[in-house]
């Protein structure tokens, strides 16, 4: 029995961009598989969240190809991407929840927009996503006055609450205390278990990776310069890659 | 060659400007026929350009009236006409002064408001997570904004011309002692719908102006709090600027369309 058409649900060719003076990325090749977990590590500033804003249409590419679930992002135009912003949520690095809104209308947010009118499926809805990053208690609370972690988590349950294929996830854990990350990573963990859902993940923790990734990408010098399981990568003899994982530096005191 | 070359940039740079505002009124239209129109931000906007407005338009366009009144007293009696300040002030009022005075007071106070919202939304990444969720940013903070100034600009104008007109009767009749009856009568003998008519619709295009400006810095705002702090700024000054020039070829413009002491 044939292989289905494509288990590729992201595919990337050859993707080059410039933001002004600096050459960020010079020919990425990278693909994310239906139903995986692809955690994208490297050092600051090699362009992670660059990749990811190209994958959803936030950026355009000087050269390459993005596929996503079958169609070319960069041929469409902004009001054609709608297709693929329907299957692919993205959660930003400060949640980038909406001042003006309580948790629960930043959440509800998205379903209102794409339609759905019931007040009672809104409510369980928002209800099951607020549950799910444990936040039930935390609804009517603006989000600024929610803590660092509370507002990635309420930021994650606006990306869930659509049900979409794949999650873009830009740093889950950053300042966040080991606890807190713990739940972020479960939470991840247990939507990939539970929905099959897609995730593309840029992160900088070591631990979460190993928790979450079924593979792991190295992003250095705007290329993909390491890709494999996380087993593969703490056995990669490349020293690169060893002192980025082991966080070493080379400079001493 | 190197003389030209300034203002040869600066030209050029206005031109890109001009061009971001045409695509930014291309976005507006493509939003207008997308026919998803929200009502409860359009309200929620008329509330804070035109209820909040009130104070500065009020006081503003109160004080201009009794200035302006004044001024116009003490030079109309030297000739012994003083009895025609109440035509003079409202015609100026309605043509010139309402308009042009609320137009900068709500530049200023809408135009400064909604630059540092939109803007704080873009950097912060939210107008890229309205995006991500298939959200037009322009349908959705643009054209409120812009439906809601449309509405409330004509009557923050007519509001203002109105405390004008008030803050100059009561100058003139119960300050200066000119009889009502004189005051009232040569207002109303000099001033015709056609003067009403420019005013609104100088209203109209102020509105246009501020919106259209302010939304645009906030959209175009980059680098954080500094960037949304450089457009805030820019936006006051520009519509500010914009409104003055466009306003004196706008009076020439209306003049020939409706030419002053004509009736409508």
């Amino acid at each position: 029995m044939p292989e289905p058409a494509t288990s590729e649900f992201i595919e990337v060719r050859g993707l080059q961009k410039t933001l002004g003076e600096q050459h960020i990325l010079h020919g990425v090749d990278l693909t994310v598989h239906r139903g995986e977990t692809l955690v994208i590590i490297g050092p600051s500033g090699e362009g992670k969240t660059v990749l990811m804003k190209h994958v959803i249409g936030l950026m355009r590419p000087d050269v390459g190809t993005v596929v996503v679930d079958g169609l070319h992002v960069e041929k469409l135009r902004e009001r054609e991407l709608a297709p693929i912003r329907a299957k692919v949520s993205m959660m930003f690095q400060n949640a980038a929840l909406f001042d003006s809104m309580t948790v629960e209308e930043n959440i509800a947010f998205p379903l209102v927009e794409a339609g759905l009118r019931d007040r009672k499926e809104l409510r369980d809805r928002v209800q099951e996503a607020l549950e799910v990053v444990d936040l039930a208690e935390h609804g009517k609370k603006l989000p600024v006055n929610l803590s660092g972690g509370m507002r990635k988590r309420a930021g994650i349950a606006r990306a869930i609450v659509t049900r979409s294929q794949c999650i873009l996830y830009d740093e889950p854990t950053a300042s966040l205390d080991p606890l807190v990350s713990d739940v972020i990573d479960q939470m991840i963990l247990r939507l990939q278990k539970r929905y099959h859902i897609t995730s593309l993940v840029v992160t900088h923790d070591m631990k979460s990776m190993y928790k979450i990734a079924n593979r792991v990408a190295m992003l250095k010098r705007g290329v993909i310069h390491f890709l494999g399981t996380p087993e593969e990568l703490k056995n990669s003899p490349d020293p690169e890659v060893q002192d980025f994982i082991e966080g070493r530096s080379g400079i001493t005191a | 060659m190197d003389f030209f070359r300034l203002p040869g940039r600066i030209f050029l740079e206005f031109l890109h400007y001009l061009g971001q505002l045409a695509a930014l009124v291309g976005d507006l239209s493509y939003a207008v026929r997308s026919g998803i129109l929200r009502l409860r931000l359009v309200a929620r906007q008329i509330v804070e350009i035109g209820y909040g407005s009130q104070t500065v338009v009020i006081v503003t366009g109160a004080f201009t009236g009794a200035v302006f009144t004044f001024q116009c007293y003490m030079n109309f009696k030297q000739f012994g006409v003083e009895t025609g300040v109440g035509a003079i002030v409202s015609v100026a009022l309605c043509r010139e002064l309402g308009p042009v005075l609320a137009g900068l007071m709500v530049a200023g106070r809408v135009g400064a408001s909604m630059a540092a919202d939109i803007g704080t939304m873009k950097v912060t990444e939210q107008i890229d997570a309205l995006r991500v969720m298939g959200v037009d940013p322009v349908g959705y903070l643009v054209l409120p904004r812009f439906i809601a100034m449309l509405i409330s600009m004509p009557l923050l104008i007519a509001e203002s011309i109105t405390f004008g007109l008030l803050a100059s009767f009561l100058v003139t009749v119960y300050g200066y002692g000119v009889p009502q009856p004189w005051f009232v009568g040569h207002m109303v003998e000099h001033t015709n719908m056609t003067d009403l008519n420019v005013g609104m619709i100088k209203g109209f295009v102020f509105g246009i102006i501020i919106t259209l400006v302010s939304c645009h810095q906030g959209l175009m705002a980059k680098d954080g709090a500094v960037g949304v702090g450089t457009g805030t700024t820019r936006a006051v000054v520009i519509s500010s600027l914009s409104l003055l020039i466009v306003n004196f070829f706008l009076s020439v413009l209306l003049n020939y369309v409706f030419p002053m002491g004509a009736s409508a």
